[in-house]
């Protein structure tokens, strides 16, 4: 299992993307794309230095579907504030300290933030403990970070372990 | 063009109108908010959503009208995925060029040097 | 009903491509008009999807897939640029 497939997920991601791109579903297609689902992260496999395996499954699809009610969410406020003539925006560059560790699920965390409300993370400290996040309207940034740690971390942590 | 009938013409134009909409206000915002790195967070958050939904839109009709086709989904996929980046590489370009904020941001880091990014 | 929405649509990409272009002119600093063209890239590649379905062919599809890809690898480069000077270290 190992030895044939290092990255079950990264597999199943690239037979999944076979098919979208094919845009049809037959047992030929089905076949290259198997072969080249084991071909290609064999070969990649060497360059990939940053391990990460997903504990909970069904907890990440529920992170995931957190996360397009969180977007769509997120846009009506950012419309809000564009649309809106008179409101002054309050914006802060603020320090996120890190409770996780690991490139990927920074890496996750950086673009949820990126993509939710009114936040948008800019740089990671040099230690890698703390984020840079820029927000766009903020009255009380301990509250943010508390709900940013409460909503989207404590969820990644227990997804990926670390 | 094949006119759609009952739910998936509402479903369809719904998607289409909704998407515009959200693309529009992510222009508008760029256009018209205050500072760089203000501005970076409407196209990232609103143009993205937008354009999804009208990818989305696009699905629904090729699905009604020819066979299954959910290849659009990879451009939703592939633009949901390299917004944060792209982004997140501006917003450091910004900040690396020190780009004039608006007065009342206010810099709450503790050790602005640790992220300096000159060497 | 539909052919009103692909109107709409339309109507309101354009504004949204005048509004970028606008922003891409006046400026006042590179990363603002990396921004735009970026966001140009974006509304371009709704614009075709509309006239795929304008059309009733999945022909445009390809072309979308890879005015995203040109576009996003654009950004980087761009700004990569302008963080070291240099595109490949």
């Amino acid at each position: 299992m190992n030895k044939l497939l290092p990255a079950p997920f990264l597999s199943l991601f690239l037979l999944v993307f076979w098919l979208l791109l094919q845009n049809t579903v037959s047992a030929g297609l089905i076949v290259l794309g198997i072969i080249l689902a084991i071909l290609i992260p064999l070969y990649t496999n060497r360059g990939r230095d940053f391990p990460a395996t997903i504990h909970k499954p069904f907890k990440a699809i529920e992170y995931f579907i957190l996360l397009m009610v969180d977007i769509l969410i997120s846009n009506l406020n950012i419309a809000a504030i564009i649309l809106l003539p008179s409101r002054r925006i309050k914006p802060a560059l603020i320090e996120y300290p890190l409770d996780i560790v690991g490139e990927v699920p920074i890496t996750v965390l950086a673009s949820t933030i990126s993509l939710t409300p009114g936040t948008i993370t800019a740089e990671i400290r040099r230690d890698g403990r703390a984020l840079m996040i820029h927000a766009l309207n903020v009255d009380d940034h301990e509250k943010l970070i508390a709900s940013i740690k409460q909503r989207y971390e404590m969820r990644l942590k227990e997804i990926f372990k670390c | 063009m094949v006119e759609l009938h009952g739910w998936a013409d509402w479903l369809v134009s719904s998607l289409l109108i909704i998407g515009a909409l959200f693309a529009l206000i992510g222009s508008v915002g760029l256009a018209r908010l205050p500072d760089f790195m203000a501005r970076l967070h409407a196209p990232t958050k609103s143009t993205t959503l937008g354009v999804g939904g009208v990818i989305l839109g696009s699905i629904v009709y090729f699905s009604v009208t020819a066979s299954f086709s959910w290849h659009e989904l990879l451009i939703t996929i592939f633009l949901f995925l390299t917004a944060p980046i792209s982004a997140h590489l501006l917003a450091k370009a910004g900040l690396h060029l020190e780009l004039r904020r608006v007065e009342n941001t206010r810099d709450l880091r503790a050790q602005p040097k640790q992220y300096s990014d000159k060497d | 009903m539909l052919i009103y929405a692909v109107q709409f649509a339309f109507i309101a990409f354009c504004v949204a491509l005048l509004l970028n272009l606008w922003r891409l002119f006046r400026g006042p600093d590179l990363p603002d008009r990396i921004l735009a063209l970026d966001t140009i890239y974006i509304n371009s590649l709704a614009l075709l999807v509309l006239f795929g379905i304008w059309h009733g062919t999945a022909f445009y599809f390809e072309a979308a897939l890879l005015i995203a890809m040109l576009g996003f690898i654009g950004t980087v480069a761009a700004a990569k640029f302008l963080l070291r000077g240099d595109i490949v270290e």
